[in-house]
């Protein structure tokens, strides 16, 4: 499965266009991760454990965008955005969205 | 003396707080530049647009998508001065710095992503900033960057 915000692929040409396919995720921090975010927020600095945690969420929401256009027969996404929101105190949800397509 | 101390023991806590701050932050904030200038002297190389259509793009190139993000949080003393700048608006540089090292960082890792991929140039870049902050009271103010774009790839000889 090729992913890729551009809306061409490089010698290859589009078949046929199977429309929009999004994938998202909600997650939210554990305890441990946020005392220990608590303390960095003093000196200040990367918080490498909230770093990993929104890595992990962006890639499960490609995950299960990827995993739609999958069941739908295609074999690329292009044109791929990503949106990050926060929905309660210490949640927040990535969506990733983009265009189902078949290559030749 | 000691009972002054106790008697203001809030205060006394906000001003090891706000010392600690101030140092520990500029320390981090300073070096954090020199490793983020130092490794875009590095990566140099790999060039960036916001375009969307490579101007030319052979047959024989595969493109990738790559990403690099991270969380930076603001230190105590920033939280302070931007805390005391709201009452008077204008520029909040305390911040500007937090962002812009947010954002370059992020650069950083997308052009790594895109070098160990075996990428010279990456299109269509995209950044997303989110705002990581919690709670107001114990809660942490952060923020995340994200940049994301095409990777062009050179067919490997």
């Amino acid at each position: 499965m090729l992913v890729s915000n551009l809306e061409i692929v490089p010698g290859k040409r589009i078949a046929k266009h199977l429309g929009m396919v999004q994938g998202s995720t909600v997650r939210a921090k554990h305890v441990g991760r946020d005392i220990m975010a608590g303390f960095k927020n003093i000196v200040g600095g990367e918080l490498k454990g909230y770093t990993e945690l929104l890595q992990e969420t962006r890639a499960e929401a490609t995950k299960r965008m990827v995993d739609q256009a999958q069941a739908i027969g295609a074999n690329a996404v292009l044109n791929v955005r990503y949106s990050t929101t926060s929905i309660a105190q210490g949640a927040a949800e990535i969506l990733a969205y983009g265009t189902a397509v078949v290559l030749e | 003396m000691n009972n002054l101390i106790l008697q203001n023991l809030d205060f006394v806590v906000f001003l090891v707080l706000l010392a600690v701050g101030y140092f520990a932050g500029r320390a981090v904030e300073s070096s954090h530049y020199r490793s983020i200038r130092r490794r875009e002297r590095q990566l140099s190389g790999i060039l960036m647009f916001a375009t969307k259509f490579p101007p030319s793009i052979q047959a024989r190139q595969s493109t990738a998508l790559v990403s690099g993000s991270v969380v930076i949080s603001s230190d105590y003393f920033k939280l302070f001065v931007a805390s005391l700048r709201k009452l008077f608006g204008g520029r909040f540089r305390v911040y500007e710095t937090l962002l812009d090292r947010a954002r370059r960082e992020a650069v950083l890792r997308m052009k790594r992503e895109a070098l160990r991929l075996g990428g010279h140039a990456v299109f269509n870049v995209k950044f997303e900033t989110f705002n990581v902050t919690m709670g107001a009271r114990g809660g942490i103010a952060a923020v995340e960057v994200l940049a994301y774009g095409t990777a062009l790839i050179e067919p490997k000889k």
